[in-house]
């Protein structure tokens, strides 16, 4: 029983991760239609981002709060201006042109975020400090869920509702849900929709950058790859739900998180990765609005 | 010529860039010696960078505005200078004389070194001319390619391990193995949309790989196969330099079938299939044009090429393992399509020679190469989405006596 | 009366919530030439789309019968490149040439069904290949100079006018060989000369062994070619007959407000 309910947090957690990284892709997709496959390198770029400054800030002996705390909000803001700038170079050139080329944009993109870090920072495994504390209370039941899963868990249900607020509530939330219904009437009723494309790179850029400070304190470790892998992982619980759903990218992305887990805990940690993509294909070629996506009808 | 406003804004880009890449740039830590370096020359590089890059970009695009702007009335395409030399026969087949001429001296003129680059080079030129009938030409994004890739290697390598199969024998097993394999995946997936397309052999290229990786008794594992036998001729026995040469000759006479072939088809009923169902899928269906089987034939034929090679890295190496099959490894091949022209068989030769060959000989760029291809992607799909040297199509012209007449 | 070639029955048609079919009947008749006519929105592409296989139906049979061999087949959810097979080709409201190839090329593509080089034929280009390369350009010109786009052959299909273009989309479908030609809206966007020049073409197609059955609003065109109309309004057939009596009809006068009829 306990190895079963350490398994569920661990799908928790992990879901919870992607959840974070797959909103992103379901955000942009939902306005532009693009899959950004840059997003992934976002995320990393948000972890690297958040490893530097912590490190720095705990040799130069700050407290941990306040490494958490300015750790996260630079992860935050140069994630987003990683992915304004991205949005304005490789995408918005390439609005009207036919629908593969701003895809092969946006892989072009994510090699060469790859190899910029890789060059100017390195190849390695870097050590990620450790940013969340082992709570005292958590003593008892440590042993099947850690203080950083709680910590994830709540943080991110936080962030999820407060997404929620922004998009039913504020004018930009109202704007961004305007833009993914019919661009162009959107611009027809006065909607800057360059500033809604702009904003909704920042917002999921922010939320992945966040994710990645989460997962790779909970891991203890980073390298500039790790945004490949990730990215494809969110994409595919992003399809999972429904890509272009914002609860869907929550719902697919918990899905996925929970069968991955309890597939490497009771069947075999060999083809954890194998699994994911598995399940990507498949989803691609029967289900692919997802669970809750609709599906496109073709006008003739 | 440039207004303040310009400088400006080009300063604006240039603060922007020093801002943006600042931790990753300029910060750099060792998190176990607990050492900071601050790296600020090389914020200055990307200021002074960045500024010239966006004054170029914005060059460009004022000329390209004014150009449009006074070849309103003519819409004719100028065709690119390659194509008018090599439509003329008088020019074709001397040039083509010359090149094959050179590539038959090749390892006369160079060293055994050279030659194995040259070999690694034209070996690309294949796998692009291949890649190119699936990109360029049927219009399908396949992010998987080297998956086919990997089937021929891995078919040679166990079959050669396991029976002591001859590599005479393995070329058209693996060929038709990786079309096989092609057809098995291109039957579920052709029919979704382009990205979702891409996405999904993304996917099976990278499981592919994991299955390659994880599979210890079938192809055991990272570890990789060692030992696969070289190609024999008639059962002799060839010194190492000699088979050098012997794997380059084929690999050459290996491009002079891809040329050929890949030529002919997109002169023929099928090509103007393939041509047809990138314009509009839903009329060509309703001309009569079995969409799945038509893209299916594409992919497939793409896979069998790519199979080809496969073997052919095999034997070369004498070593596979699952390392040399990654994403990155597809990412480089459609570089090479992407940036010699899609659909462009002349362009696809050139962007591979040149991909390939410039960073094995400029050692300082090499370091830089993954960052360039990817810079590449972008690049093209911005500035000249149709490649370096445009595919402009021989299309059907219809002269009166010999109706037959296609030029 | 000889049997039908297209015999549709109960054909509805449901998407989502909303139903855009609501059993249709109707009946072609070899050599007929047939218009179906209603406001917009009434359904008559949806119509075309559910024959020609784009749309599968949710209800209702569509029959062909193939005026020569007499085989029936049933096209319910048959795919779209097989209903061109069997002899039913169709042109498009909104014009779906292939922009970026020549004309001649464009009508190439509608032999595709009826020729089988594949890639061995490609790549050796034997004899077969070659004589069915060199018909398939023959006849290709012969429907060329048929729609009086003979001079245009070697153009770009992007590059036509308007009314060209139309008349090549026709030419396109005629390729496939079809005894049942299906044409959505064909006069659509031409001057009176264009679409006098059409009403001829029409006329000649039919007498060649084709049968035809069109959507159109241009009333001048419906009234001087069709034998007889379907008049179709919010998914249902509301009347049927020849000309005069549709003309007359009280129900179709109320469907279009009486100004159209009248012209």
């Amino acid at each position: 029983m306990d190895y079963f309910i350490e398994l569920l947090f661990g799908g928790l957690t992990r879901g919870s991760i992607y959840a974070l990284i797959a909103l992103g892709y379901t955000m942009v997709y939902g306005i532009i239609g693009l899959i950004n496959f840059a997003h992934g390198e976002i995320y990393m770029i948000g972890a690297f981002t958040s490893f530097i400054v912590a490190t720095v800030l705990s040799i130069y002996g700050f407290p941990l709060l306040a490494i958490v705390v300015i750790a996260a909000l630079a992860a935050a803001v140069w994630s987003s201006a990683y992915g304004v700038t991205i949005e304005k170079i490789a995408y918005r050139p390439l609005r009207h042109a036919p629908r593969l080329s701003p895809l092969i944009s946006a892989i072009g993109m994510s090699i060469f975020l790859q190899n910029y870090v890789l060059l100017a920072q390195t190849s390695d495994f870097l050590p990620f400090p450790a940013l969340i504390p082992e709570f005292a209370f958590m003593e008892p039941v440590a042993h099947i869920v850690g203080s950083s899963d709680l910590v994830i868990l709540i943080t991110t249900t936080l962030v999820m509702f407060a997404l929620t607020l922004l998009i039913k509530f504020t004018r930009i939330g109202k704007a961004m849900r305007a833009t993914a219904q019919d661009r162009t009437m959107a611009m027809l009723v006065g909607i800057n929709v360059d500033r809604v494309i702009s904003a909704t790179f920042v917002i999921g850029s922010a939320l992945a950058a966040l994710g990645g400070m989460l997962i790779a304190s909970h891991i203890g470790q980073i390298n500039f790859y790790i945004g490949f892998l990730a990215g494809i992982k969110a994409f595919t619980a992003a399809v999972l739900g429904g890509i272009g759903s914002i609860p869907g990218a929550v719902l697919g992305s918990l899905v996925l998180g929970l069968t991955e887990s309890f597939a490497t805990g009771y069947v075999s940690s060999d083809y954890e990765d194998v699994f994911a993509f598995s399940l990507l294909v498949l989803i691609l070629i029967f289900k692919p609005s997802g669970l809750l996506g609709k599906a496109e009808t073709k006008k003739v | 010529m440039f207004p303040v406003k310009e400088l400006k804004r080009s300063l604006f880009v240039s603060i922007w860039f020093a801002f943006l890449t600042f931790p990753i740039m300029v910060i750099k830590v060792d998190p176990i010696e607990r050492i900071v370096s601050w790296r600020w020359d090389n914020m200055i590089f990307v200021a002074i960078g960045s500024f010239v890059l966006s004054i170029l970009a914005k060059v460009y695009f004022v000329r390209k505005e004014r150009r449009a702007g006074s070849k309103k009335a003519q819409t004719v395409l100028t065709e690119p200078y390659v194509h008018r030399i090599l439509r003329e026969p008088r020019f074709l087949y001397p040039l083509s004389l010359a090149v094959l001429t050179f590539a038959i001296l090749f390892p006369h003129l160079f060293s055994a070194y050279q030659t194995n680059i040259m070999t690694t080079a034209l070996m690309y030129v294949v796998l692009g001319l291949g890649l190119n009938i699936v990109v360029g030409v049927a219009g399908l994004l396949d992010l998987g390619y080297v998956a086919f890739y990997a089937v021929g290697a891995y078919s040679y390598a166990l079959l050669n391990m396991h029976f002591g199969l001859s590599f005479w024998l393995a070329m058209p097993i693996g060929g038709l193995l990786a079309a096989f394999v092609g057809v098995l995946l291109g039957f579920p997936v052709l029919r979704l949309r382009g990205d979702y397309l891409a996405i999904v052999t993304l996917g099976f290229g990278e499981i592919i790989r994991l299955v390659l990786e994880n599979w210890n008794d079938f192809s055991q594992g990272p570890s990789g196969i060692a030992n696969i036998s070289r190609p024999g001729f008639f059962g002799i026995d060839m010194s190492f330099s000699a088979s050098i040469n012997y794997i380059y000759y084929l690999v050459v006479g290996l491009v002079v079938v891809t040329i050929f072939v890949v030529n002919r088809l997109q002169s023929s009923r099928l090509g103007r299939a393939w041509l047809a169902l990138r314009e509009d899928e839903i009329a060509c269906q309703a001309m009569g044009i079995d969409k799945t089987k038509t893209k299916l034939i594409a992919f497939s034929l793409g896979a069998f090429w790519a199979g080809l090679v496969g073997v052919i890295f095999a034997a070369k190496t004498t070593f596979v393992n699952p390392a040399s099959f990654t994403f990155l490894e597809s990412a480089i091949i459609l570089s090479i399509v992407v940036l010699g022209g899609m659909g462009s068989i002349v362009g696809v030769i050139l962007g591979a020679l040149t991909l390939i060959l410039l960073p094995e000989y400029l050692r300082a760029l090499s370091e830089y190469r993954m960052l360039a291809f990817g810079a590449i992607l972008v690049i093209m799909m911005i500035f000249r989405p149709e490649g370096l040297i445009s595919n402009v199509r021989r299309s059907y012209r219809f002269k009166k006596q010999t109706s037959s007449e296609s030029e | 009366m000889s049997e039908a070639i297209l015999n549709v029955s109960n054909l509805t048609m449901d998407f989502g919530g909303i139903r855009a079919l609501d059993s249709v009947d109707i009946e072609i008749h070899r050599g007929e030439i047939v218009a179906l006519i209603g406001p917009n929105g009434a359904g008559k592409t949806t119509f075309f789309n559910c024959l020609t296989g784009i749309y599968t139906p949710s209800a209702g049979e569509i029959q062909l019968r193939h005026p020569e061999t007499g085989k029936k087949s049933r096209l319910n959810g048959m795919k779209p490149n097989k209903i061109t097979e069997k002899g039913m080709a169709r042109t498009f409201q909104n014009i779906r040439l292939f922009a970026n190839m020549s004309v001649l090329e464009n009508v190439m593509i509608g032999r595709h069904c009826r020729s089988h080089a594949l890639i061995f034929g490609a790549i050796f280009r034997n004899p077969a290949t070659r004589k069915e390369e060199r018909e398939i350009v023959d006849i290709s010109y012969q429907i060329l100079k048929k729609v009086g786009l003979h001079k245009q052959v070697n153009e770009q299909a992007k590059n036509l006018s308007y009314g060209a273009q139309r008349r090549l989309e026709i030419a396109r479908a005629l390729a496939t060989d079809p005894f049942l030609l299906l044409l959505d809206e064909p006069a659509a966007g031409m001057n009176p000369q264009e679409t006098e020049a059409l009403i001829n073409l029409i006329r000649l197609i039919c007498s060649e062994g084709h049968s035809i059955l069109l959507i159109e609003h241009d009333m001048k065109l419906v009234m001087s070619l069709s034998d007889r109309i379907f008049v179709m309004d919010y998914g249902k057939k509301i009347a049927q007959g020849t000309p005069e009596e549709v003309r007359s009809n009280p129900a179709v006068i109320k469907a279009y407000l009486g100004e159209d009829v009248d012209a």
